[in-house]
């Protein structure tokens, strides 16, 4: 297991890149502690698998270097990388039994016959397929077979990461609970470095003590499931993460009040007039937002209720740009007109998309 | 699952069954009417029994034109299989190439039969043909009107020539359905180019190879129009096949009888072959399907 730096990292399909838009990744530079459970999140085509090819070895990055644990591995191929990766169809040898799935890395590596059969042994028995081990692999079904997958990166010893590309994405809704779980257990047994590529914010959250936000190509935010819920960095992360996601609105700044039409804000922090030109935004959650009938707050209009179960979320629009707000499941209002309350701590400046600290 | 019953279809199918019956079954029953017939023609039958079946297959006529036909057709499998299979692996698998290779690789398959054979039957010839008379030059004592082994090159080379991108064809058509991820996957686990080969590539391909054997074997067993241009059967008998000689029994010599036997004979060889085929290479589905417990794909 190991530690992986990925420095000055950028890459593009073009030959010869010209602009910053040719690029599917951006230039970063991003940590993989030795041991740590990540996620990658963000939406399709935003340079996630990239990313996860370019550690694997199967790519190699237009520009800058991968470490792992201070080792220059950027030209060195996939084979001589002990990286393991399961993709999100299974890949598994469909002639093979089982047991010649899980011994295959391994022969091909030339391991010892005695500990070839001790590592599978034990890793079948950690993925609960000792009684399948004699089966032809291709019969299996699919969360089975991504067990497979999964078996034959930890049948390696020197296995550096294991990096997992939306691994659950053809299986059963029910299986993926019960399968996210053993990979937790996995991970807390064998203590890999593990990076868990996924479009879905609830796998992600549940999953990694760790989240790497990226948009675009671009890492937006690197953080535990807390912070990106309650600061996050970038307009995006706001948005993608949460549901309904963060309430983003138009503004002026000025010092610690802003104003969105009509109506003033106070932010609880004094901030840096912005530069002139620059896209201004407010971002709230609609979960530190709060509906009243009459009293305080800022007029707004209720566009419609939806009843969610546990708690009630309200369409509304205030100066015209439409919020959500989470109400308590008791909420009633009479008529369109209500009143919105904003704690001020809760309250996010953007400028240009990202995040800017304010003063007390 | 139960598939819903619905007899109604039966009605739907039935024009199809009449013409069918009307342009294939009826000629086949003609010909088994005249396999257990003898006539002399105008219109006169006379009982004939099994005779015409027992007097061929005790025919070393017969014998030695079955072998001359198994001979052929296992060589052109043995051939074009593991060459088309080479042909699939080496072509490009995206980029501009790809429809270049794609069009000259069906060019042969477009080409009708007896212009292959009158095209080879050119190339060959030891006088003008650019084949045959380089051969010549070179002192290599080829010529495919007098020596059997010439013919015999010749027509299986032509064969080859003829049929090899269809089975190329096929097995690129397997190998493209492979998604990235399986080769990955192998460059992970530190798979060589032969268990690549091995393990992803030929079990990927086992559906179309079913297919490719099955069409090349039917192909070459029926096989007529091109030797017998190239050669028309000679020199002697030496690629004298079951259709050629079947075609001299029935208009050359007009043996009804003896050619209506030889016909469901032949029929039937290649039938029984094919399903021989087409058993041993399901067979491992099979198995799999009993011991599949899930929905798995």
């Amino acid at each position: 297991m190991a530690r992986i730096d990925l420095v000055d990292l950028a890459h593009s399909y073009m030959s010869n890149p010209a602009s910053r838009a040719d690029y599917a990744l951006k230039e970063m530079t991003l940590s993989w502690e030795d041991g740590g459970a990540y996620a990658l999140l963000g939406p399709s085509g935003c340079g996630k698998t990239t990313l996860l090819n370019i550690m694997s070895g199967l790519l190699v990055p237009s520009q800058g270097r991968v470490l792992f644990d201070g080792r220059d591995m950027t030209q060195i191929i996939t084979e001589d990388r002990n990286i393991a990766q399961v993709f999100q169809f299974p890949v598994i040898y469909d002639t093979m039994t089982v047991r010649q799935n899980l011994e295959f890395p391994l022969r091909n590596r030339g391991v010892p016959e005695a500990e070839i059969k001790t590592r599978v042994a034990e890793i079948a028995e950690s993925l609960h397929m000792t009684a399948e081990l004699d089966h032809k692999a291709r019969g299996l079904t699919a969360d089975a077979k991504q067990k497979i997958s999964l078996g034959r990166g930890l049948v390696r010893q020197d296995t550096a990461a294991i990096l997992f590309d939306e691994p659950l994405t053809v299986i059963d809704p029910h299986l993926k609970w019960v399968l996210r779980r053993q990979l937790k257990d996995l991970h807390r047994r064998y203590d890999f470095t593990m990076v868990y590529v996924t479009h879905d914010q609830t796998e992600a959250l549940t999953f990694a003590d760790k989240v790497v936000v990226m948009y675009d190509g671009e890492v937006v935010q690197v953080g535990t499931p807390e912070e990106l819920f309650e600061r996050p960095a970038h307009t995006f992360v706001g948005y993608f993460i949460g549901s309904p996601g963060m309430n983003v609105l138009p503004c002026r700044v000025e010092g610690s009040t802003a104003h969105v039409g009509g109506q003033a804000l106070d932010l609880g922090r004094g901030y840096a007039p912005p530069a002139a030109g620059a896209k201004v935004e407010l971002g709230v959650r609609p979960e530190f937002l709060g509906l009243a009938a009459d009293g305080q707050g800022c007029p707004v209009t209720i566009q419609a209720m939806e009843d969610v179960g546990r708690y009630k979320i309200a369409r509304v629009t205030l100066e015209g740009h439409p919020m959500a707000v989470v109400a308590p499941e008791s909420a009633r209002f009479d008529g369109d007109r209500a009143r919105l309350s904003i704690d001020p701590g809760r309250i996010n400046l953007y400028v240009n998309d990202h995040l800017v600290e304010g003063s007390l | 699952m139960e598939k819903p019953l619905n007899n109604k279809a039966w009605f739907l199918v039935l024009p199809v069954f009449v013409l069918v019956a009307f342009s294939a079954l009826l000629p086949l029953m003609t010909v088994v009417n005249y396999a257990f017939q003898d006539t002399f023609g105008n219109n006169q039958f006379f009982w004939a029994g099994t005779d015409w079946f027992e007097k061929l297959l005790h025919s070393d006529r017969f014998g030695e034109a079955l072998i001359r036909q198994v001979l052929f057709s296992g060589l052109i499998l043995a051939i074009e299989v593991p060459l088309g299979i080479a042909v699939a692996l080496c072509m490009p698998r995206k980029g501009l190439w790809v429809p270049v290779c794609l069009v000259l690789m069906a060019l042969p398959l477009l080409i009708p039969w007896n212009v292959v054979g009158t095209i080879w039957q050119i190339f060959g010839r030891v006088d003008i043909g650019l084949l045959g008379h380089v051969l010549y030059s070179l002192g290599i004592d080829y010529n495919y009107t007098q020596d059997p082994l010439s013919a015999w090159i010749t027509v299986v080379v032509m064969d080859v020539w003829h049929w090899t991108s269809l089975v190329a064809l096929l097995c690129y058509a397997g190998l493209q359905s492979i998604p990235d991820a399986f080769y990955q996957a192998a460059r992970i686990d530190g798979a060589s180019r032969w268990s690549v080969f091995r393990h992803i590539q030929l079990p990927k391909m086992d559906r179309v190879l079913l297919i490719a054997v099955l069409l090349r074997f039917m192909d070459s067993f029926m096989i007529y129009t091109e030797p017998f241009v190239v050669t028309g059967g000679g020199p002697g008998n030496s690629t004298t096949f079951l259709s050629i000689d079947l075609v001299k029994l029935a208009i050359g010599q007009f043996d009804l009888g003896p050619a209506a036997a030889m016909s469901l004979i032949y029929f039937l060889i290649i039938l029984l072959m094919s399903w021989v085929f087409y058993t041993v290479m399901t067979k491992q589905d099979e198995q799999d399907q009993n011991r599949k417990t899930g929905g798995g794909e």
